[in-house]
């Protein structure tokens, strides 16, 4: 599944896009602390946080993630959108909790086996 | 970023400067250290490791000392990581190593930072790893992942 259609599935906003789009998720992962999202997250994740400062860019493009959704409606830095804008990370918001937005992605991804 | 010979992957070597309490840098020199090894085309999993490891003691210079220096050093057996800080050092290591166990201020732990978590991080992911500490003076840590 790409995240175009996570977009659209989940009425996501779309704050920095990266060059397209059309990245495939692999899984995903939920964190707000950094050096637990480094050690136990995995390339092609969609990285589910709290997190709005400009170092979740770094984590997410040391891990090969797919992108990042920020939760509960909370906006990125403008720092953020422009270190992302340069990585090459899409970054997105949702209006949901980080556990309603992990469930519907959990579902979407069909990974009950994980 | 200087151009990297995929030939040199067997004997490079680069030191790169750290500023203490700037954390808007903060992951530009584990990026340049993937970066690096990505190109030199080395083993997925050990590029992963080694990122893992150079970010978390960045992050450590970063949150903890005035300054500091990490050396990646390549040769055909290791990829070497050293973080060498000149900062308040390590009072007790055992103490420092127990995950959970953290002295970062709230400023850095509202930052997802601080969790206690990046010594162990570096322990679990390197196969060697070296910390030496002098209180006052400062810090340094050899990480080692095995190319072979």
């Amino acid at each position: 599944m790409d995240i175009e259609t996570i977009v659209k599935e989940l009425n996501l906003k779309v704050r920095a896009a990266g060059t397209n789009l059309r990245k495939n998720i692999s899984g995903g992962y939920t964190g707000d602390l950094l050096s637990d999202v480094m050690a136990n997250s995995q390339e092609g994740d969609i990285w589910i946080t709290r997190q709005v400062h400009q170092n979740i860019v770094a984590v997410a493009s040391l891990k090969d993630h797919a992108g990042i959704i920020i939760v509960n409606s909370c906006e990125p830095a403008k720092d953020t959108i422009e270190k992302a804008a340069q990585e090459n990370i899409p970054v997105m918001v949702s209006d949901l909790s980080a556990f309603e937005l992990t469930g519907k992605i959990y579902n979407l991804l069909g990974k009950k086996d994980r | 970023m200087h151009p990297v010979d995929i030939t040199e992957k067997n004997n490079y070597q680069r030191s790169f400067y750290v500023e203490g309490g700037n954390f808007t840098y903060a992951g530009i020199v584990s990026t340049s250290i993937k970066s690096i090894l990505k190109k030199m085309d080395l083993p997925v999993d050990l590029v992963r490791k080694s990122a893992i490891v150079s970010y978390e003691s960045e992050i450590n210079i970063v949150s903890y000392a005035k300054k500091g220096v990490i050396k990646l050093t390549i040769d055909s057996r290791t990829i070497q990581i050293e973080a060498i800080d000149e900062g308040p050092g390590i009072p007790d290591i055992e103490l420092a190593m127990q995950a959970g166990y953290s002295t970062a201020d709230q400023r850095i732990r509202e930052m997802g930072f601080g969790a206690g978590m990046g010594l162990s991080n570096i322990k679990r992911y390197a196969d060697v790893f070296d910390l030496t500490s002098e209180v006052g003076k400062g810090t340094y840590l050899k990480m080692i992942i095995n190319r072979i």
